[in-house]
């Protein structure tokens, strides 16, 4: 199956590959996996202490659309508030990178880490609100 | 009524199953519907008996291996097993998954099969002892959703064990 120019370019080029401390209260983890066919990402961001996304760092094993889905959330993430980070939809990674159908779960999965990046953060950040 | 694959084979509706009992019964029924044994039947006869061998290839397919046993139970039961859409494993189920994936990474670059062999043996472990959960949660427990669960942990395992005898099978070219 033919990859699409942007899913090769993400995929030979990924960006902002890598961890965060996942111990550090401003660090949200999410962690998603895709029975279907063994993929697994891991998606890391870092807000600053107005709320925004400053950095994000993802770590994926599985198929080229899977890197690649990962890779552009991360770019997308960046200066976003968190509510903003939970709207972005799979359908639009999908057509940003002109995932085929088969291949469409790739974004499904990348939206999901965002999710649960997001939940994993706004988590501790709660946590830290009832202890303070 | 269609029967379901469990009763083509004339074995119980459960996860444990007698594997010599499905090999002995599905080559009984291969012989039976053999196309020699229809040269001169009807061609509704030998229809029939073209469907049931197809049946009867897809179900012992299904029955023999544990993990497209244990889905298609559950599908018996109703139960989806959502290995499409399901993403949430537990952290430190997908934590393994990554460290795995990992090692697999290095011993291949190391060119490093006794590496992988190890970690071929510990998927085979890892594998058996869902089987094991499997026959408690659906045998025992009838609880439907840890079986679901485990289905979809099996589906890793599964895909891992295959791309590690692949790179295995690589190394050795």
């Amino acid at each position: 199956m033919a990859y699409s120019d942007k899913v090769l370019d993400h995929y030979e080029n990924p960006r902002n590959v890598g961890s965060l401390d996942k111990n550090d209260p401003q660090v949200g983890t999410g962690m998603v996996g895709a029975p279907a066919c063994g993929d697994v990402m891991k998606l890391q961001i870092k807000v600053n202490e107005q709320g925004i996304i400053e950095d994000a760092k993802f770590k994926t094993y599985g198929c080229g659309s899977a890197i690649a889905s990962s890779s552009l959330v991360t770019e997308w993430l960046k200066g976003k508030s968190l509510d903003q980070a939970a709207e972005i939809k799979n359908s639009a990674i999908a057509e940003e990178l002109a995932l085929p159908p088969v291949k469409i779960h790739c974004s499904v999965l990348a939206e999901d880490a965002i999710k649960a990046a997001v939940a994993d953060l706004q988590s501790k950040q709660t946590g830290k609100k009832e202890a303070a | 009524m269609l029967k379901n694959h469990f009763e083509l084979f004339g074995l119980p509706v459960r996860f444990a199953i007698d594997l010599d009992m499905l090999d002995q019964h599905f080559r009984k029924i291969q012989s039976e519907v053999h196309p020699d044994r229809f040269v001169t039947s009807t061609p509704a006869e030998r229809l029939r008996s073209m469907q049931l061998a197809t049946q009867a290839n897809e179900a012992y397919q299904t029955l023999k291996h544990a993990t497209s046993r244990a889905r298609y139970l559950l599908k018996i039961r109703g139960i989806d097993t959502q290995e499409e859409s399901n993403t949430a494993m537990p952290p430190d189920f997908l934590m393994l998954q990554m460290e795995w994936r990992e090692a697999i990474e290095e011993a291949e670059d190391a060119g490093d099969v006794d590496a992988l062999d190890h970690l071929l043996h510990q998927m085979r472990q890892q594998a058996k002892a869902l089987h094991e959960a499997l026959h408690v949660a659906l045998d025992e427990q009838q609880d439907d959703s840890a079986a679901a669960e485990i289905v979809r942990k099996l589906s890793f395992i599964d895909k891992m064990r295959s791309d590690i005898e692949q790179t295995i099978a690589k190394l050795e070219d």
